[in-house]
């Protein structure tokens, strides 16, 4: 599949124009033939341009892998990550499962609802801001926590924390986030889900690790609690040598 | 609050927690002060089989929930087959109440990588990929960055440390599907299908990537492995119990003054794991927990002295599954849980199979029904032959983790469902959430 010279129909060319070489690099991540395995990377990848799966994505995909419309329709109706209206430059999503919700987290979705004017998977007038209630964000010592374009941006949420943040958004700020890197837009993002690296000066170093994912470990520390008899030559029983010689 | 006894303290157990300490222990070059790839080049001195050996000596069992023994999955791998190989990592973590495997890829990524290249050359594969969670990004950004930086020293590619062994390593994203942590619906996505199971057999270890052979792991499992190639399996076994070896990271979340990662040797009790962090809230008290994440039968207060490994937790009619251990109180309504946990269900169910697809549609209903304040008695037998109908008949582990919560706050909380219908407990969704009629 690593054939350049694809005939774009005029339906895909406009994003072939743009995307054609990312593209091909994300397919030769993956074993020849077995191109059909950067589909979900290649709708990240539409979703950088036009920040939604639209039907000259779902072509675009389609052509590139040599597969049919309905075949990308079907897996990107599939996928919540794939949105199938243009989103804001700012996805928040609150958690909103179980233990979040107990936690708080529906009050804080709620209100954001009723501040915002909007329901799930609705933008803002301004086009800023997308919300969403999202399932376990899996940060459940955190709860109830919020993200922006899925970095975590606050932690233990209050109504009041959230409103702020989205309110800094709408201003064109980007308040730095409790556990995430340096807010970029949804754009940016979906390039980094597409597999390609934050480009960011930086940005992969940012988000230091909060007090509840160290507790265990920093008590052990501070009781001077370590796991005995740890060394590094413990031998391997050998029965062979590691490798045959070379004949 | 509280301070922990001393005898509760010596539980903690910080092995693969350790290097969260350092925060620059995603950058390589601080990783190898700390001990990091030493385990590769201990691993490329011995053979693949000799490998395999030491995983099944040290007993180690999976990290993802089902606790299969990780180097009896490893030697069902066919050798001499002349197909290729593969390591697929889940790293899908969504579980509710799970929250173990993204700290641990996002504070000290290359454990990861150098557990998965030594399991590469254990089972004789040269092509990797960790299937992350799409959601998972700033966990997923470190990763790639670990994996640029193991590429560079020659950890990762052609001819590793001069052994001859190769490899390529793929970070590839999901796009948020709960059902692509259930090993088969992962492999299709990563094949770039709608993420849904294949029946089973043949199991993956004989057709699995790309129809060849292949090895499913969690994160927590490729990442205990340097440490077991270290430090040898009786030093691992020196952690946990006879059964279930090692140590194991405990997700506490909820109810208790100090949420947290907990990480100590297989076998605490809830008990225990209350003190270390803290106690209960002020005000709260146990009523319903759930030992390893919400697709885990539901544990009451008088199951907080449960030993907490794959035995221990059976025994008590429920599963180790992910060690999530989300802590509820007498504050929290159990049978609004599980409502919120049904609506996740139904929200994830891949629509593959009839009773999963339909049974949480209805289930849902029921609850917003009974939640409404408009539920009946009759609403009771609904939802308990409708569980008992996804349960053991879904195509896969999704429907009989949706059915477990109502089959057990069935069995534990009839009452609570009883305050609801019979007026005793104020309704806790407006009637305009209600959907569908007697």
């Amino acid at each position: 599949m690593s054939d350049t010279t694809i005939e774009f129909s005029a339906a895909a060319a406009p994003l072939a124009e743009k995307l054609l070489a990312p593209a091909l690099e994300i397919i030769a991540r993956y074993p020849e033939g077995r191109s059909r395995s950067a589909l979900l990377p290649l709708l990240h990848l539409v979703q950088t341009e036009e920040g939604h799966v639209s039907p000259t994505g779902v072509a675009f995909c389609a052509e590139v892998l040599g597969i049919t419309k309905a075949q990308v329709g079907a897996v990107a109706t599939f996928y919540t990550m794939y949105k199938r209206r243009p989103s804001g430059e700012y996805l928040v999503s609150v958690c909103t499962n179980t233990l979040c919700n107990m936690m708080g987290g529906q009050e804080v979705y709620d209100r954001l609802t009723e501040h915002l004017g909007v329901g799930h998977d609705e933008t803002t007038a301004d086009g800023r801001i997308t919300l969403e209630h999202a399932e376990c964000l899996a940060a459940c010592d955190y709860a109830p926590v919020v993200t922006v374009n899925y970095d975590f941006a606050v932690d233990e949420a209050t109504p009041d924390g959230a409103v702020e943040l989205v309110e800094s958004l709408r201003k064109g700020e980007r308040p730095a986030p409790t556990r995430g890197a340096r807010v970029c837009s949804l754009k940016e993002m979906q390039h980094q889900l597409a597999g390609f690296a934050d480009e960011r000066e930086g940005a992969v170093g940012d988000g230091p690790a909060g007090a509840p994912t160290l507790r265990g470990v920093n008590l052990a520390q501070q009781h001077g609690i370590a796991v005995p008899n740890f060394h590094l030559d413990a031998p391997i029983a050998k029965t062979k040598p590691a490798r045959e010689e070379t004949k | 609050m509280t301070q922990p006894r001393r005898e509760v303290l010596e539980k903690l157990t910080p092995v693969l927690t350790k290097r969260w300490l350092s925060p620059d222990a995603w950058k390589i070059d601080v990783y190898e002060r700390l001990d990091g790839y030493a385990a590769l080049k201990k691993a490329l001195d011995v053979h693949p089989d000799d490998l395999i050996q030491l995983i099944k000596d040290s007993g180690l069992r999976g990290r993802g929930g089902a606790g299969f023994p990780t180097g009896l999955k490893w030697s069902f791998i066919p050798q001499g087959d002349g197909k290729p190989h593969y390591l697929v990592i889940n790293a899908d973590e969504g579980e509710p109440g799970t929250c173990k495997d993204l700290p641990l890829m996002t504070y000290d990524p290359h454990a990861l990588i150098e557990g998965a290249i030594i399991a590469s050359y254990a089972i004789r594969s040269n092509r990797a990929f960790i299937y992350i969670r799409g959601e998972a990004v700033h966990a997923a950004r470190r990763l790639r960055s670990a994996v640029e930086q193991a590429y560079a020293k020659g950890y990762l590619g052609t001819n590793i440390l001069g052994s001859g062994f190769d490899l390529e390593l793929v970070v590839h994203s999901g796009a948020g599907a709960y059902i692509c942590g259930e090993e088969t619906a992962l492999l299709d996505s990563l094949e770039g299908f709608r993420g849904q199971p294949r029946l089973r057999p043949p199991f993956p270890a004989i057709a699995g990537l790309y129809a060849s052979p292949t090895v499913v792991n969690n994160v927590g499992t490729i990442a205990s492995v340097p440490y077991i190639v270290l430090g040898g399996a009786d030093w691992w076994k020196s952690m946990g119990t006879e059964k279930s070896s090692g140590p194991m990271i405990y997700s506490l979340s909820g109810r208790i003054v100090n949420p947290g990662q907990y990480e100590c040797g297989l076998g605490i009790t809830l008990r225990e794991l209350i003190e270390l962090a803290g106690g209960m809230k002020p005000g709260h008290e146990l009523k319903f927990w759930t030992p390893g994440g919400s697709s885990t039968p539901l544990l009451t207060a008088e199951h907080i002295d449960t030993a907490m490994d794959f035995e221990g937790v059976a025994a008590a009619g429920s599963i180790l599954g992910t060690t999530a251990m989300q802590i509820f109180s007498d504050k929290d309504c159990p049978v609004y849980a599980t409502w919120r946990w049904l609506e996740f269900y139904h929200h994830e169910s891949c629509g593959k199979c009839t009773p999963c697809r339909e049974g949480n549609y209805w289930m849902v209903r029921t609850y917003r029904r009974i939640l409404s304040g408009e539920g009946t008695h009759a609403d009771l037998d609904t939802l308990q032959d409708t569980a008992d109908n996804i349960f053991g008949r879904s195509f896969c582990g999704l429907g009989d983790g949706a059915a477990t919560p109502v089959i057990s706050t069935l069995k534990f909380f009839r009452q609570d469902y009883l305050d609801y219908i019979e007026g005793r407990t104020a309704p806790r969704l407006s009637a305009k959430a209600l959907v569908g009629a007697h």
